[in-house]
């Protein structure tokens, strides 16, 4: 009896020298996403990237809609100022890449950001809450999804003009319709797991259930997800500046820039590739940091 | 031993609980089948008590634990909670109950969120019932319950996963006690467990239920576990309650014929009297709980059976500390 005594009093004097704060999944996920190499580097590109986009402009002597008469398709070169090289009208590609970038990252970012938040939400309450609710927001859902779309692009942007808000409240408008099916798929297999069960027992509400519960378990999905829409975002915006219904000339973004480069790449390679390079290197990015962040949301894979 | 001077907790009234069941490619008129999971069972739980549950798999033990905490609808019947009925309250009422009656599930892994910390997973039930306890306090909870069930405080960052079963279940039943509840229903808290693990998980509630005074209901389908954590036993077969007892009388003299049959399957830890001992062999399946034998459910298998046993429906009989529900019980007893 008294060694048991004396072995309780040794774990609590044990116990008490070792770290007893708690963590928040949080500042394991932002520790583990720290560790990661890839993501990290990407995050640093990106950032670079971004910085680009914003401040490049300024490094320029040019503005992006300035047509240098005595340049067009002229290669890069440090000499003229022009570090890109020129379009075919002449413009500074140094600037337009800039410029592009800003709404193409937008575009991408904030697609992605409303699937994630509304797509979420919305399938893990219909998962979750179930029977009839669920019938009516998954019906809803569907019809969403049989809206025409390029329909409804050309309705708005005949009403109310070309506007870059528009294609984003566009593009925010069916990007989150897949994202929500997948997170009701996972929400409905969370929802039958003991855990779940339990914090019913001691009365956790709808809402803490669907946040604390449901949400953080298909994190790693979404994180993924939206990691794939972002460039799909992207791409789906130059297509529709393609079809006039995006950004307008002399505005631009990386799509477009692509679109001009591919058609003149037999005499000027570069009007490609820029634009190329940044496009590619930003989807790695986000690819990167997707499964960064997939991983460090994952206690089990750390 | 005797309960009868203690207070009454628990008093489930006929419960019953059945499940309409649609079939597949129905048509939409179609009655649904009913599936009857627990149909008129009658319990008492006294403050201090263990009560366990026993019975084959199928037979509405998890049913009938589920529909006593709320986690399913009765279909009928009360639970009286200190005199309180449980099943009219309406959710926001059921709350204030919640602290008092808290469950322990039969798979530990499953019934803790992957992505909590176990310090989280003990405090969220007082983070919700609770919020004006201050952060620190909880903490301080947190770790003198991990203390209590016997895992070191400073593994509140680690996540379920890290943990063994044993382990996890140690954390569910923290998380159980963490509200300092009056009854802990355990939905077959060890059969997930290895034999060692088991025993330690059943001396920890043991010593648990004497350091705060629990009640306990024990569901479980291992006789030697029940009979070593319970003061009274309840033998379910098929939805209904076929045999109450102290555990001391229901295991010294079974009456129930199915009771019967369940003690003499129990494996004897010793190969000579193993090989000799005569196991009663039931026939048949367990009848489908959608269409339940007339009269007394068990007489499809038993082998004492007559033609009266399919007319009335037997109920419980006897003296305070052991009753069954056997029509020919005084046949039986006579021959």
């Amino acid at each position: 009896m008294l060694s048991t005594t004396a072995n309780k009093e040794a774990v609590e004097n044990f116990s008490e020298q070792l770290e007893v704060k708690g963590r928040s999944l949080w500042d394991d996920a932002r520790r583990r996403f720290f560790n990661n190499r890839a993501a990290l580097t990407s995050l640093v590109i990106l950032g670079f990237i971004t910085l680009f986009v914003f401040a490049g402009p300024m490094l320029s002597q040019f503005a992006f809609d300035e047509v240098d008469w005595g340049a067009m398709h002229a290669a890069p070169s440090v000499a003229s100022g022009h570090f890109f090289g020129t379009d075919s009208l002449g413009r500074d590609l140094f600037v337009r890449t800039a410029m592009g970038g800003r709404i193409s990252l937008m575009v991408g970012v904030m697609g992605a950001l409303v699937a994630v938040l509304i797509g979420t939400l919305y399938g893990a309450t219909a998962g979750f809450v179930g029977g009839r609710t669920d019938r009516v927001m998954m019906r809803t859902l569907e019809i969403l999804y049989s809206f025409p779309f390029m329909f409804f692009v050309i309705l708005l942007v005949t009403f109310f003009g070309r506007n870059i808000l528009l294609i984003f409240i566009a593009i925010g408008a069916v990007s989150w319709l897949d994202m929500a099916r997948i997170v009701r798929g996972q929400t409905l297999s969370i929802k039958g797991k003991e855990f779940v069960e339990a914090a019913t027992v001691y009365g956790v509400s709808k809402w803490a259930m669907i946040t604390r519960h449901i949400v953080p378990n298909v994190l790693g999905i979404v994180a993924v997800y939206a990691t794939l829409l972002v460039p799909q975002m992207i791409l789906f915006e130059s297509f529709l500046s393609f079809l006039g219904l995006g950004v307008q000339e002399p505005m631009t973004s990386w799509g477009s820039l692509l679109n001009e480069g591919a058609q003149t790449m037999e005499i000027a390679l570069w009007q490609l590739i820029v634009p190329a390079v940044f496009m590619v290197t930003t989807l790695f990015c986000f690819n990167f940091i997707g499964d960064g962040l997939r991983d460090a949301l994952d206690p089990k894979d750390r | 031993m005797t309960v009868a001077k203690k207070e009454l907790l628990l008093d489930v009234q006929d419960l019953k609980v059945h499940f309409q069941i649609k079939k597949e490619n129905a048509w939409p008129w179609t009655k649904p089948a009913n599936l009857k999971a627990v149909n008129g069972v009658d319990l008492q739980l006294y403050a201090g008590e263990t009560l366990g549950v026993v019975g084959e798999s199928g037979c509405g033990k998890s049913t009938l634990a589920r529909a006593i905490i709320g986690l399913i609808k009765a279909t009928d019947g009360n639970v009286l909670w200190l005199g309180q009925d449980l099943t009219e309250l309406d959710d926001k009422a059921l709350r204030a109950t919640r602290s008092d009656i808290q469950m322990i599930f039969q798979d530990p892994l499953a019934s803790l969120n992957p992505r909590m910390t176990i310090g989280d997973i003990i405090a969220e039930p007082l983070r919700t019932l609770r919020p004006d306890i201050p952060k620190q306090e909880v903490s301080d909870r947190v770790q003198a319950m991990m203390m209590k069930v016997g895992l070191l405080p400073n593994l509140v960052n680690r996540y379920p996963h890290e943990f063994s079963g044993g382990q996890c279940q140690r954390i569910g039943i923290a998380r159980a006690l963490i509200l300092e509840p009056k009854l802990i229903i355990c939905d077959e808290p060890v059969s997930a467990l290895d034999v060692s693990i088991q025993a330690q998980v059943v001396n920890l509630l043991k010593q648990l239920q004497r350091e705060m005074n629990l009640s306990l209901i024990f569901i479980a389908h291992d006789l030697s576990v029940v009979k070593h954590i319970s003061d009274r036993v309840v033998v379910m077969y098929l939805g209904n309650a076929v045999e109450v007892g102290t555990a001391d009388a229901l295991f010294a003299d079974p009456q129930h014929p199915y009771t019967q049959a369940l003690m003499s399957a129990v494996p004897i830890p010793d190969p000579n009297i193993e090989k000799g001992k005569d196991i009663q062999l039931l026939e048949g399946e367990l009848p489908s709980p959608i269409n339940p034998p007339s009269g007394c459910v068990f007489r499809t298998r038993c082998p004492h059976a007559d033609a009266g046993c399919a007319e009335q429906v037997p109920s419980l009989s006897g003296s305070a500390d052991h009753q069954s529900a056997c029509l020919r019980l005084d046949a039986l007893q006579a021959g």
